[in-house]
């Protein structure tokens, strides 16, 4: 368990989970895994502000359509590496694409993050909408067509680790954030604000901050989506989206990174294991399901599956002890 | 000239209907202190109740006023016992957990009650029946005066009297401000909250309910997702006016539906779902409280 906390090592399991893949499952599954590190980067990074920060924001998917639709404008449009290195072109885009959705972050976050909870909860949204909206009507981005022709990564494998190494990098980041002061400062303006605020704390500050980090990793994780299905419209992020990673923050347990990462992996596989049970009705019962699971998770155990704990707690806790 | 005053009718029989929803919104705000996100929801289960009401009874053969007082009443019963039920199995068990809890909670039932919507009533969308026919009654200076909207005007304005009436002419009124202002001094001086919140959450989507015979109506096209969008903008609406405040919503409503159709009008339809987001964003920055509400300042 210990081992994977070195990004080295965590990379390369991550590889040998690539090789497994590819050789072990067939291009289904492999889509699949490629989506769970997709979801893996937006449940990381909603749980950033939804989880630690304490606030509560309902647009992700506003945020990854910025970050999709920049990657996919430069991926089609910035040669700057060639044929070979085409890897080194993507981690401009993916980069740039992040940066714009941060900066969008920046731009919702500074008046709205004054705001209180249910309030944070609304201006997300709209902002959410606005964005989607805005990209119906840009012509040069496809309007209600889409964009497709995307560049794709290739083969799965170097497609497969490119998406692995953001996840890590997202994961890693926001760990040893979390052990700095500012991650202190996060987890104060979540447990007290006014109490925060007394303590020295700029707690719209922090929560900016929190926000423009959350932005950046949802760009990110739009870019790879992008990538991956190379064919993007705005109805791929609509205010479903948005909810999707909101439940994989609550289910996995606000402030829990191994949770949103599990979570991220059953909110994935679930749609599709609950197939058969749509073909034998014969009505799409999925997310009739997930809505009463969200209420029920409410009411019967609010903190989600892990609580505020991590994978090594629960594995010491509960497996260890009764072995 | 005429067509800008025709606008303004038609803003103002669209902002009425948002008052009607907004309402709804800005009562259990007011008493709970929560976005009951379902609201837009429940209006769309009584637009559904509304549909097959008509269908069963046959009151589709004979429009008038006399079917659409059935409708309305069959609507506002049947969106009365959802919000019973709503608040019964969904918030009343979270009522003493975090603030974020009770808000996903309610995005829960929202999605819940939208895509079993979609199971029990088909995703295509209905046509609603007719239940008046729209006729010009009359024409002043060139401006059309339509029975749709007089009637749409006329039904809310009487449904916003009645709610005044209710809260402040009468003893249940009464309690429900006093459970809005402390629940817990009130049910010391012998008022139950949880009953007063379940009546707060059955008038509230009664209101609901006339919205959404007026928008079938007007508008008569019927989806399991038609809550949606305005649910949104009733609850821009309420928080333009000062969310938690009765007058405030009918107010904030009215700018919204004139708001609307002068965008529509004058600019482009296809900025009108973006443009609700836009006052709100702009009303949170400059006046948080919105246009009648008050400041409050929190105490540890």
């Amino acid at each position: 368990m210990k081992a994977f906390k070195n990004p080295l090592i965590a990379l390369l399991a991550m590889g040998a989970l690539a090789l497994a893949l590819e050789f072990g499952f067939n291009a289904f599954f492999q889509l699949m895994a490629m989506f769970i590190l997709v979801n893996c980067l937006m449940s990381m990074s909603l749980n950033l502000v939804n989880g630690y920060t304490g606030q509560f924001s309902l647009g992700h998917a506003g945020f990854m359509a910025v970050g999709a639709y920049a990657a996919a404008y430069g991926s089609s449009h910035v040669h700057i590496f060639p044929e070979p290195f085409l890897m080194g072109n993507y981690v401009i885009t993916t980069l740039l694409a992040g940066a714009l959705a941060a900066f969008a972050g920046l731009l919702v976050g500074l008046p709205s993050l004054r705001l209180k909870g249910d309030y944070l909860a609304i201006v997300t949204l709209g902002f959410g909408e606005i964005v989607r909206v805005a990209l119906l009507n840009m012509d040069f981005l496809g309007g209600p067509r889409g964009y497709s022709g995307i560049p794709s990564y290739g083969n799965f494998i170097s497609g497969f680790l490119f998406a692995s190494f953001w996840v890590l990098l997202c994961f890693f980041t926001i760990w040893r954030l979390m052990g700095s002061s500012h991650g202190r400062g996060f987890l104060s303006v979540r447990e007290d604000e006014i109490a925060a605020e007394a303590m020295g704390i700029n707690t719209t500050r922090m929560k900016v901050k929190a926000f423009v980090l959350s932005s950046f990793f949802a760009g990110v994780a739009g870019a790879i989506f992008a990538h991956i299905t190379s064919y993007i419209s705005p109805s791929s992020f609509t205010f479903l989206q948005s909810v999707n990673a909101v439940i994989m923050v609550v289910l996995g347990g606000m402030g829990s990174m191994t949770g949103s990462l599990v979570a991220a992996v059953i909110v994935t596989i679930l749609p599709e294991a609950l197939r058969p049970l749509q073909d034998l009705t014969g009505i799409d019962l999925r997310m009739v399901i997930y809505s009463l699971a969200l209420i029920l998770m409410m009411i019967l155990r609010p903190k989600g599956l892990f609580g505020a704990m991590e994978f090594g707690d629960v594995w010491r806790k509960y497996v260890k002890r009764s072995s | 000239m005429q067509d800008f005053v025709q606008h303004i009718i038609n803003g103002i029989s669209l902002g009425s209907i948002y008052a009607l929803i907004a309402l709804g919104y800005t009562m259990v705000y007011g008493i709970l202190k929560m976005i009951n996100f379902a609201h837009s929801d429940v209006y769309m289960v009584g637009a559904f109740g509304a549909y097959y009401i008509a269908r069963a009874f046959g009151i589709e053969a004979q429009p008038g006023i006399g079917s659409l007082a059935i409708l309305l009443v069959s609507s506002m019963i049947a969106c009365s016992i959802l919000g019973l039920a709503i608040e019964r199995f969904a918030y009343r068990p979270l009522r003493n957990s975090p603030k974020l809890n009770i808000l996903i909670t309610a995005i829960g039932v929202s999605l819940f009650l939208e895509y079993s919507g979609q199971a029990v009533f088909g995703a295509d969308p209905k046509v609603f029946p007719e239940v008046m026919t729209d006729h010009t009654l009359a024409t002043i200076f060139g401006v059309d005066l339509k029975s749709f909207d007089l009637t749409v005007l006329g039904v809310s304005i009487l449904a916003m009297l009645g709610l005044e009436f209710l809260i402040y002419k009468t003893k249940l009124g009464k309690a429900m401000r006093a459970v809005s202002a402390n629940a817990s001094v009130a049910s010391m001086l012998g008022m139950n909250p949880d009953r007063i919140i379940a009546f707060t959450f059955v008038v509230g989507s009664a209101l609901a309910g006339i919205g959404s015979v007026l928008v079938g109506m007007k508008y008569p096209k019927i989806d399991p997702l038609m809550g949606m969008m305005i649910g949104m903008k009733a609850f821009v609406a309420a928080v333009l006016g000062g969310i938690g405040n009765v007058g405030g919503a009918v107010l904030g409503a009215l700018i919204m539906g004139l708001s609307e159709e002068m965008v529509v009008a004058y600019f482009s339809s296809t900025y009108r779902d973006a443009l609700a987001f836009g006052i709100l964003i702009v009303i949170l920055i400059f006046r948080p409280a919105g246009l009648l509400g008050k400041y409050s300042v929190e105490k540890v």
